[in-house]
């Protein structure tokens, strides 16, 4: 390969500098058969940065004080230095956004293209999570349209009462996912064309639903007694309603709740589509990451042997590269948690690893992979695994040993803590699984679903804790019950299932006048 | 495909609303840390934001979770020495949690408090919040001298340099037209007799007649090229009238007893107490200027570091302050152009005699011209007969003459917010 001159030195960048990197980025991306959406790449200041951190990413968001409350944190530890801002941020959207600042070095930007534009990017398009669970070439019209009908709301009936119903859903937004059918598409325009018809509609069907609420004149016929004609949901028939259990909450309380106005069921209808929108963000933390990270470190790398980038630009990237992909030891003051990125990092490195230069061991364990073409074999990951998947799949024990894996168990029936497994030949299964479990969402959120709306008795509602290995439900049940009873209107129960499905805990809100005295 | 979009130059504060409803929502508890912090604050010091922080638990924002206890297997990086089947007492002696339970909690300092920073202006506005400037309904327009300038239409003269080019144009352009009418129908007829004279049968021709048709084709061609492009009576100036301002510009006289018994401590009050009402003129005026008076038996205007700083012995004459007061306000502020304020602040003694002629200036002469007074006693101790005659003059000015004392610094701000709390609208 012939090398060439570099494009720039120094630190310093320009418009005309950068394009000529995107290009150059761009034929090593296809060259790699990384298949992207187009990219809009914005530049812009420090200030803006932080505004675009604050609202988790979105271009345009609806006005609330979370947002606001967010905003001051990321600028006060921005102040003091604890926090250098994440030098990129990137929007699953098509043209697929992603944002520079300017004070940025040329390196850097160099590197945000590399990771957001060509790994992210990439990723966001490749991966089945996202192509099912995310619509994202409609994502910015849609805010645009949220934005607009929280906006004309506070206008109608008072920013006090807006924020209320927000603060409630919130709450709740981890709740408002669908997690095993696929959303229909959604669409600014055909939000706003069918949103007057679905208030009436929806209405229509809660009236429907509730039609047991006295409001004839007493003594004409008791509560609950329909005309044979008119019961199509079945509710004389006694069953419970609903006759399955319900895992989206906020679904629930759009189509359910007896005394929201049409109004609101819209505004809980946005808070529950833009938690979707964010679904298989939190469920491929490690693998987008990784992913990202894997392909910062190829391209730039390509840059160099290319002669693309000069010996300054690639230390100072290295330097840079080898700060992200840091995992501190459990036992080190910096130490939060495992680092995605290095772990994800780690993994696809691996996979590489495997198919250019396998060993024994990995032959035994992956067959598969072992000794094959990398490229297919790191986008094949990239495109069928969530983490939980990624990490069960292609863990590998030198990845284990790298990072010096090892599982303890917590069990408060127990005075001691023990350490079950570490980075030896017994070891490495287990570690894979409880790491595969560790990132499963539904063992790192207690599993909570709408058991029973009570429609003919006092419109209570039901909510079941499936426990998991014992584990109760922190204090904030309260607070977050608190919000559900504002939406539902009516008393709201909590009941834990435990392990044994016994009934354990029950908790009301309101708490009934008994328990207060 | 890839686009490079330059958004620096976009607005910048995107958040504002966003930021504005978290210090609305969290009101209260702002207050109190900016009321503390005025309080604790050195006077050099107002000027700048203020850190606040607020417990985390009344601004969380609950989501379901997983509480303490129960079994859970914890993953964790960097093992030395642990092999399997270790036995390892809890770390810090709680139960359950531990290592990996979730990033966020174990990120940064304690997490028990939300710390920000309210920037200079936020931290006025809590300062100020609910105060207002006695009659700041300004004076009457009618005895102001401050006029400025204001478009009012278009005029048809006016110089050269205010000439409204678009308007212009458009009387040319309509003129034109209209001048024109008349001559091209003559022309279009003209034009149209010609051609039926030419198209008869040559025999049947009037050559007198085609030839006095072409003449005056060609006069009235003529006079269509005579119509000026533009002409002196199609130009229009953008007019300009003079409109009577509300004045914008504000002086604050800080009168200060400096004798022998006003110590440092006595100055420091009085400067923190100056310096609020410097502040909250300045948020409500444009300009505001300070001339400082000081006085013992003597008044004198001097600079701001010798109001504070210096020290003079002596007994005490308030009349002469109020005296000199008097004179620069008709020497330099007139108040047909200024608002004016006065502060005074002192620990009550005075001249025996003296009170009942500051009682006399201020009714006969100061008053009458003044926007506000405001008087702070510093003492501990009864009032003399300065504060009795101030009484009187209170009773006679209710609206624009206000009196209080101060004890200790601490008496400051609420005295401040007290003189200047919202009022009814009368």
């Amino acid at each position: 390969m012939t090398r060439r001159k570099p494009i720039a030195t120094g630190s310093d960048w320009n418009f005309e500098v950068l394009e000529a990197y995107e290009r150059e980025l761009a034929c090593l991306a296809d060259e790699y058969r990384l298949d992207t959406y187009p990219n809009q790449i914005e530049i812009i200041t420090t200030e803006q940065m932080m505004d675009a951190y604050a609202s988790v990413g979105m271009p345009v968001g609806y006005h609330h004080w979370s947002f606001g409350k967010q905003f001051l944190a990321v600028e006060q530890a921005y102040r003091r230095g604890q926090m250098g801002l994440a030098y990129e941020l990137v929007i699953n959207s098509d043209p697929c956004i992603a944002y520079l600042m300017e004070e940025n070095t040329l390196m850097m930007q160099v590197l945000v293209m590399a990771h957001a534009c060509y790994g992210h990017n990439s990723f966001f398009k490749g991966n089945y999570l996202f192509r099912t669970w995310t619509d994202a070439s409609s994502i910015v019209d849609y805010l645009v349209f949220a934005r607009k009908y929280v906006a004309d709301c506070e206008q109608r009936h008072g920013v006090t009462a807006v924020e209320q119903l927000l603060d409630a859903c919130h709450a709740l937004q981890n709740y408002g996912v669908d997690r095993y059918k696929r959303p229909s598409p959604i669409s600014a325009e055909e939000e706003a064309r069918r949103q007057t018809e679905r208030e009436e509609y929806l209405q229509a069907q809660v009236n429907m639903l509730w039609r047991t609420i006295p409001e004839r004149p007493v003594g004409e016929a008791l509560p609950g007694s329909l005309d044979d004609g008119e019961d199509p949901l079945g509710l004389r028939g006694g069953g419970r309603y609903p006759p399955e259990p319900q895992e989206n909450l906020l679904y629930f309380i759009e189509k359910n709740a007896p005394l929201l106005a049409p109004w609101q069921r819209e505004i809980v209808r946005i808070v529950r589509k833009l938690a979707q929108y964010f679904y298989p963000q939190r469920q491929t933390q490690v693998m987008n990451e990784g992913w990202a990270s894997f392909w910062h470190y190829t391209l730039m790398h390509r840059l160099y042997d290319d002669g693309l980038v000069d010996e300054g630009l690639i230390l100072e990237f290295l330097q840079s590269h080898t700060a992200v992909v840091n995992q501190p030891a459990f036992d080190s003051p910096f130490y939060s948690g495992i680092n995605p990125y290095a772990l994800g990092f780690a993994m696809f490195s691996d996979i590489k690893r495997m198919c250019e230069a396998p060993t024994e061991e990995d032959r035994e364990w992956f067959p598969d992979t072992a000794g094959g073409d990398w490229l297919e074999a790191v986008h094949f990951a990239m495109r069928n695994f969530k983490d939980e998947s990624f990490i069960q799949q292609f863990l590998s024990p030198k990845v284990i040993r790298d990072l010096k894996l090892f599982t303890i168990v917590d069990d408060d029936q127990d005075e001691m803590l023990e350490v079950t497994a570490i980075h030896d030949e017994r070891g490495y299964r287990r570690v894979r699984d409880a790491l595969a479990t560790q990132y499963a969402l539904s063992v790192r959120e207690p599993n909570i679903q709408v058991h029973a709306a009570d429609i003919r008795g006092d419109r209570s509602l039901t909510l079941h804790h499936v426990q998991d290995s014992r584990r109760p439900l922190g204090r904030s049940v309260y607070p977050v019950l608190r919000h559900l009873h504002q939406l539902w209107g009516f008393p709201v129960r909590m009941e834990s299932i435990m392990d044994d499905d016994s009934l354990g805990r029950r908790i009301q809100w309101p708490i009934p006048d008994e328990e207060t005295k | 495909m890839t686009y490079f979009i330059d958004r620096r130059a976009n607005a910048k504060h995107k958040s504002a609303v966003n930021r504005q409803r978290f210090l609305d929502r969290y009101r209260t508890h702002i207050k109190r840390s900016v009321e503390e912090a005025v309080n604790r604050r050195s006077i050099t010091d107002m000027e700048r934001g203020e850190k606040v922080s607020i417990p985390a638990r009344d601004i969380s924002e609950p989501v379901f979770q997983h509480g303490p206890g129960g079994k859970r297997t914890i993953v964790s990086p960097g093992n030395k020495e642990f092999v399997e089947g270790d036995r390892l007492r809890r770390p810090g002696g709680g139960g359950g949690g531990g290592a990996g339970e979730g990033g966020a909690s174990n990120q940064g300092e304690g997490m028990d408090e939300f710390a920000f920073s309210l920037t200079r202006e936020e931290f006025l506005d809590f300062v100020f919040d609910g105060l207002e400037l006695p009659h700041l309904e300004r004076k009457a327009l009618v005895d102001l001298d401050e006029v400025r300038p204001v478009r009012a239409g278009v005029s048809r003269d006016g110089v050269p340099a205010r000439i409204n080019i678009v308007r212009s144009m458009r009387e040319a352009y309509a003129r034109r037209i209209a001048m024109r009418a008349p001559i091209r129908r003559a022309l279009r007829e003209a034009v149209e007799a010609l051609e039926v004279e030419e198209s008869k049968d040559p025999v049947l021709r009037n050559p007198s007649r085609i030839a006095e048709l072409k003449a005056e084709i060609e006069r009235l061609e003529k006079r269509l090229e005579a119509v000026p492009f533009i002409d002196t009576y199609d130009l229009r100036y953008n007019n300009l009238v003079n409109q009577p301002q509300p004045s914008s510009k504000a002086v604050m006289f800080c009168v200060m007893d400096v004798s022998g018994s006003m110590t440092q401590a006595h100055k420091d009050i009085a400067k923190r107490f100056f310096l609020l009402l410097y502040l909250f003129l300045e948020r409500n005026y444009e300009k505001v200027e300070l001339v400082f008076v000081r006085h013992h038996t003597a008044a004198k205007e001097v600079d701001e570091e010798e109001f504070f700083y210096s020290r003079e012995t002596g007994g005490t004459i308030v009349s002469s302050a109020l005296t000199l007061v008097d004179e620069i306000i008709t020497d330099r502020y007139p108040p047909g152009q200024w608002n004016l304020y006065v502060a005074q602040a002192s620990d009550g003694d005075n001249w025996d005699d003296d009170s009942v002629t500051c009682r006399e200036q201020l009714m006969k002469s100061l008053m009458p011209r003044l926007q506000y007074y405001t008087y702070v006693e510093i003492t501990p101790h009864a009032h003399q007969a300065l504060w009795e005659e101030y009484e009187s003059v209170a009773d006679e000015f209710p609206d624009r003459f206000a009196m209080r004392q101060i004890v200790e610094a601490g008496d400051i701000y609420p005295v401040f917010r007290e003189l200047f709390k919202r009022r009814a609208a009368h």
